[in-house]
């Protein structure tokens, strides 16, 4: 039993993210210390969100690869409103936020679910409709922090008990979808569609309801990453996190959620978002250049995979091995 | 005749009939082009222009040339996501071998050399431990896309030589566009390949049953394995002509374009579940996307509005036939 415990992905996952903080602390000491802890889960914590709730798509053998158009298209259009009416308090605007990604993702949803059209095809496609819907809104144009409130500015890195706003939301997203996912007739059910669908169907799983409902909560959580993003760098314009739906993809793959649907943890999940986050923070602490970052982290993922892989086998194998047979003359 | 001699024979295709074909993807796909080519050149003054309708194949030739092998890639079930970031590398090491004084011929080599390799690594990836493709080559993109930025960082390599750039803009007869004539090529030989032999119908067959495939006795990883090879391949010979065409090379050459290319293939009618598709299909698409943003760059309707154009036909064209109805499986 004592070495079972290693054998799990999460147990492991979670050394090699201690090792390699361990490393870089040698190298630098800096990032070590407590605030740079502090900025390390500040910074992790959009991808966490994003992470968790695109975890639950996959589970059920699905992928949302319209999330970051998602979020843009959510961030630019809080700032409208908030540049519109700056008398709205963000109390409004964040639910307003969260409103229209989960408006955007329940088409995705309703697409997926109820019509089961391929949900790579469905979020490919919206996922440039968003982007593009972005400069329709805005014209192209930037959105700079001069032209937002400094209470819709200050929200995210606003502290309670000495935590961000960034980090309370990451850890309110993490015990949510914890009980969501172990404790909720809801979250087996995603299990259960993820590993048989047809199964799932005729033991009276609501396959349809189910579906839209994943990719509603994610479109949600884009929504509300999306306030988030904008407000924490003060700036919307049409290209924002483009390309960050890989990213949030590759965290899942990471941390152990198998793409074929039906496996994965929320452990495993936060971690491989954590694992990307260390990464990203650490290269300008060792003083690596940012352009390497997209090398290491894609090293990262293939490494990750092929570690994982053993558990993955394609089914099918040939069994006998070929012997070249002698002809006989 | 006597009726006990009749004799029953299972035909291997069914009866010819004219709706069946006018129910076909590509005759929608045609009609549609048709439509979109019409109403651009009722509309659109200059639309007709034989050189600026010459001209426009280049927006689109070199993602086509990414559809052709990636359609064979989707019949069998695979997907290469990181197609845009090959492009990237084999264009970084052309650069390079520039700067090193290397004779434009052996720059195309080596620019479609290195698209092999990296083909070749995402097909040992995937076939050898088994990991799903998307998954391998989400990370590879990464990995080619970031090899591009530590090599060049806020760099430019440029100054190619004139021979390169007369294949990516240059003309044959001062009109038709090469990149078009090689397109063309490539098209009837992959047309030939997936529709005319017995490798293509393989193709079909793991793309059907991977697994009844592999039974039936065709060898379904090492079919993996060259497909991913040809699709590095054909990255390569899409980054040299883009080189040649603009002439530069920045870290975020080519950058999205795997999608658009998996656009291309889908509007093609090729099935993401595999096992359908043809190449004809893919062309037609190409052309259609081909006219529609040559269409609203004639009006001045900005780049970034055609993704949305382009996004919301490919939702129109898979939602439409499930919502005029037709046979809605309900097995699950």
């Amino acid at each position: 039993m004592k070495l079972e415990v290693f054998k799990q992905r999460e147990v492991q996952l979670a050394i090699l993210i201690v090792l390699l903080v361990m490393l870089i602390g040698a190298r630098a000491p800096v990032f070590l210390s407590a605030r740079s802890f502090d900025s390390l889960f500040t910074d992790s914590a959009i991808l966490v969100m994003l992470v968790l709730a695109q975890m639950l798509v996959i589970l059920t053998r699905g992928i949302d690869l319209s999330v970051a158009s998602n979020l843009a298209l959510c961030g630019m259009v809080v700032a409208l409103i908030g540049r519109k009416f700056p008398a709205l308090p963000i109390s409004v605007l964040i639910p307003s936020a969260m409103g229209i990604g989960l408006l955007l993702g329940s088409i995705n949803g309703a697409l997926i679910g109820y019509l089961r059209l391929p949900p790579i095809v469905v979020t490919l496609g919206s996922m440039s409709v968003f982007r593009g819907m972005i400069f329709v809104l805005s014209g192209g144009a930037w959105i700079s922090s001069r032209e937002m409130t400094q209470q819709f500015i200050d929200f995210p890195l606003q502290r309670l008990f000495g935590l961000t706003h960034l980090v309370w939301l990451a850890l309110a997203a993490i015990a949510l979808a914890g009980w969501l996912a172990r404790y909720t007739r809801f979250g087996r059910e995603l299990y259960a569609i993820g590993n048989n669908p047809v199964a799932a169907r005729y033991v009276g799983v609501p396959l349809s309801r189910r579906l839209l409902s994943v990719y509603a909560i994610s479109g949600m959580t884009a929504g509300l990453c999306g306030y988030l993003w904008v407000a924490r760098y003060a700036v919307a314009f049409t290209e924002i996190a483009y390309g960050f739906e890989l990213t949030v993809i590759a965290a899942c793959v990471i941390g152990g959620v198998s793409i074929a649907g039906g496996v994965g943890s929320v452990l495993g999940a936060v971690l491989g978002a954590l694992f990307l986050g260390v990464i990203n923070n650490a290269l300008p602490i060792v003083q690596v250049s940012p352009f390497w970052q997209s090398a290491i982290t894609g090293c990262v993922i293939v490494v990750a995979v092929v570690i994982n892989a053993r558990s993955e086998k394609r089914a099918g194998k040939q069994i006998l091995p070929l012997t070249r047979v002698e002809k006989a003359t | 005749m006597s009726s006990t001699a009749v004799r029953h024979q299972i035909a291997d295709r069914g009866r010819f009939s004219l709706g069946e074909v006018l129910r076909r993807w590509e005759v929608l796909l045609l009609g549609v082009l048709l439509l979109v080519f019409t109403f651009n050149s009722l509309l659109l003054p200059n639309f007709l222009d034989p050189y600026n309708l010459a001209d426009s194949t280049f927006n689109f030739s070199e993602k086509a040339l990414l559809a052709l092998p990636m359609a064979l890639l989707i019949i069998c079930r695979e997907i290469d996501i990181s197609v845009a970031g090959i492009m990237a590398v084999a264009s970084v090491a052309m650069g390079f071998a520039n700067q090193q004084g290397v004779p434009a011929p052996l720059l195309a080599m080596i620019g479609v050399g290195v698209g092999a390799a990296c083909g070749t690594l995402n097909g040992l990836l995937v076939t050898r431990f088994a990991i799903p493709s998307i998954v391998v080559t989400i990370g590879t993109m990464s990995l080619y896309r970031g090899i591009a930025m530590v090599v060049l960082g806020d760099q430019a390599f440029t100054h190619y030589p004139e021979a390169l750039a007369l294949w990516g803009q240059g003309y044959f007869f001062d009109f038709i566009p090469r990149e078009f004539v090689i397109l063309l090529a490539f098209t009837a030989l992959f047309a030939l390949l997936l529709h005319a032999t017995s490798y293509g119908r393989r193709l079909y067959a793991i793309g059907n049953n991977p697994v009844a495939a592999r039974f039936s006795g065709v060898p379904v990883e090492r079919y993996r394995l060259l497909l991913f090879v040809l699709m590095g391949t054909m990255a390569g010979l899409a980054a040299v002509l883009l080189t040649g065409r603009i002439g530069s090379t920045r870290p975020n050459i080519a950058l999205g374009w795997e999608l658009e290319a998996i656009t291309m293939v889908i509007l093609g009618g090729v099935s993401i579940a595999g096992g359908s598709g043809t190449i004809g299909g893919v062309l037609l698409a190409v052309f259609t996307l081909g006219m529609v943003t040559y269409g609203l760059g004639l009006a001045n309707v900005p780049g970034i509005i055609m993704t949305i154009v382009i996004g919301a036909l490919l939702l129109l064209t898979i939602t439409a036939p499930k919502l005029l109805g037709g046979r809605r499986d309900r097995r699950d």
